[in-house]
């Protein structure tokens, strides 16, 4: 029994380290940027100090810390919605992505902005732009997500489940392009900008139903580990030991849905965080279980989408797409993991 | 708990296994009535595709039978939920568990799922069945070895823990022995034997080894050439010829006295 005891201090210590990363990034995301600010004075505008300048603390409360927390919200809410699907279709390469979700939520959002283009500007849209633009997406999300369910209980082969995803994928891609000869310049131009994903845009007020959302989408993910850890076994084996596979399959269905609309409203269709850290949170946590690997999924992605943030700060002259820097990390672990199969 | 001991067993009543497509009765097995005896070992046989998968899948209640009734105990399968069954019947099945990172020690605490909380966290009594387990079937040694680094006897007996780590009074196992070395196979054979006898299991096996089941089983199913399912023990259906009469094929015959297949 002494390799167990080994085996479960050592996940001590990996969540430990995990930890500090977060919060070390956290405050990186805090303190970097256009205009650095001392940790110090960081510090004294989140206790509420009055003795630093409006504008810094404008900078802090209402551009970073909204930042840092999307990001580290919608990392957590990627990699769950990555792990999860990876697991329910036993495909490594399966990501929020895959079952047409996002593409969902971008018909929704184009729908929303594209043919009312001309009444939301871009960042400027405020807050009833940013709940219509919501709206759209969790719409469009829905209706993919609720085609996929019907699929599925077609469907019991879930590499068909997936085919038919990616078709639901590629049909809403062609149907957003279509829309695009309709849209005004500023329209198409709006909808290209939320396409090329982004954590800031955020501010203090239209921050909060997003992180209530996302909680609640991440609870009732860490619900289903059980399930999850059963599914390890196959669908007969986990079925014997007790799993409904109907219910649990649909449960699964809706919280990568509800995870993966409500990011995509928010930042865009963000790529590769879904698909890759999954595989970068196994490097540190060896095991297939899902009690272990989803809570460090959660810490895992909210720190590479905090240093994604942080990346794209680097140009001096503006900011980077975060869809430019997202697959500098995805990319090689997608490659990697095709070759690691191969043998 | 409820009445999970010995004397729990499957019955068979009028029972036609099967699939429905499209609407459409396609049946496999038709009228099976038989029942398993408690705390005995009972192998199926019959030949390649002629059901005794189908059956299985019925009576663990993964597929649902066309006509007829099987009872768990006293009670009708259909009224038993799946939480429950997990507590009665155990399987462990050809297809091959791939989880890459997988101990077998936490696979076997998957075993213990139908007993376990919200969270499928592992108890302290837990702890102490899943070691009893490895002690029975003899993997203590195997306790931190990956699931997919395994032999196939050495994976085939950690399902068989996992069953016992389940505490089911009835047992399935589908072809347990199909990839394993003569052996292994005689080994295989004699642990569920034992298991049966000592432990109180009420095991079903499907095999294509007639020579070991003839030799080692205490029952026999067997469906024969017209998927009727003809029961007994050992000696009554190679006595009555219904052995040979299932699997004998032009120039090779069974040989009930030497429980032998020989060439015409």
């Amino acid at each position: 029994m002494s390799e167990i005891q080994l085996r479960r201090s050592k996940t001590t210590v990996s969540f430990l380290i995990l930890g500090a990363l977060v919060i070390v990034l956290f405050a990186a995301n805090l303190t970097i940027g256009s205009v650095n600010i001392s940790p110090a004075k960081v510090f004294r505008v989140l206790t509420g100090a009055s003795d630093v300048e409006t504008t810094v603390r404008f900078i802090v409360l209402d551009s970073r810390l909204p930042a840092a927390i999307t990001a580290l919200l919608a990392g957590a809410s990627l990699a769950v919605c990555g792990l999860m699907m990876q697991s329910a279709f036993r495909n490594p390469l399966a990501g929020p992505s895959v079952l047409g979700v996002n593409s969902g939520a971008s018909l929704g959002v184009a729908l929303v902005m594209l043919l009312w283009g001309g009444t939301f500007r871009g960042s400027t849209m405020g807050m009833t732009g940013i709940s219509v633009v919501m709206s759209g997406a969790f719409a469009g999300a829905m209706c993919v997500m609720g085609l996929i369910l019907f699929l599925s209980n077609i469907l019991r082969n879930p590499v068909t489940l997936i085919i038919a995803g990616m078709m639901t994928g590629y049909l809403v891609s062609s149907l957003i392009t279509l829309l695009n000869f309709q849209a005004t310049a500023q329209g198409i131009q709006s909808y290209v900008m939320w396409g090329m994903g982004s954590f800031g845009g955020q501010t203090r007020e239209t921050i909060i139903p997003f992180a209530i959302l996302t909680c609640v989408g991440l609870i009732f993910s860490l619900s289903l580990v059980k399930s999850l850890d059963l599914l390890l076994l196959g669908e007969d084996y986990a079925r014997n030991l007790g799993l409904n596979l109907r219910l649990t399959r649909n449960l699964l269905l809706i919280a990568t849905g509800i995870l993966s609309a409500v990011t995509t409203a928010y930042c865009g269709p963000v790529s590769f965080i879904g698909l890759a850290i999954p595989h970068i949170t196994r490097l540190l946590f060896p095991t297939d279980f899902h009690r272990l690997l989803m809570p460090a999924c959660i810490l895992m992605g909210g720190a590479v989408a905090m240093l994604c943030n942080l990346l794209c700060l680097i140009p001096q002259s503006g900011i980077l797409p975060l869809n430019a820097v997202t697959p500098l990390i995805g990319a090689p672990v997608i490659i990697w993991v095709i070759l690691k199969s191969r043998r | 708990m409820k009445k999970t001991d010995s004397l729990t067993t499957l019955r068979l009543q009028n029972v036609t296994t099967g699939y429905r497509l499209k609407g459409h009765k396609i049946p496999v097995g038709t009228d099976y009535t038989a029942t398993l005896p408690a705390g005995r070992l009972t192998c199926l046989l019959g030949v390649n595709g002629s059901g005794k998968s189908t059956l299985l899948r019925s009576l663990s209640k993964s597929q649902n039978i066309l006509e007829g009734e099987i009872f768990i105990g006293n009670r009708n399968i259909t009224s038993v939920p799946y939480s429950e069954i997990g507590k009665l019947i155990g399987i462990v099945l050809t297809e091959r568990v791939d989880s890459p990172n997988m101990t077998v020690y936490e696979l076997l605490s998957l075993g213990r799922a139908p007993y376990s909380n919200f969270w499928g966290s592992v108890s302290d009594e837990d702890r102490i069945i899943i070691k009893e387990a490895m002690q029975i079937i003899g993997i203590g040694e195997l306790a931190d070895r990956k699931v997919c680094s395994l032999s196939d006897g050495e994976r085939q007996k950690v399902m068989i823990a996992k069953t016992i780590a389940q505490q089911t009074p009835v047992i399935l196992l589908d072809e347990p022995t199909a990839f394993l070395d003569y052996p292994s196979r005689l080994e295989l054979m004699m642990l569920m034997r034992k298991l049966a006898h000592e432990n109180n299991k009420t095991i079903l096996l499907s095999t294509h080894d007639i020579p070991l089941a003839m030799q080692l089983s205490d029952y026999l199913w067997l469906v024969d050439k017209d998927r009727k399912l003809v029961t007994g023990t050992p000696d009554e259906l190679g006595t009555r010829g219904d052995i040979g009469n299932s699997f004998n094929r032009d120039g090779v015959t069974y040989n009930h006295s030497t429980n032998t297949f020989i060439k015409k």
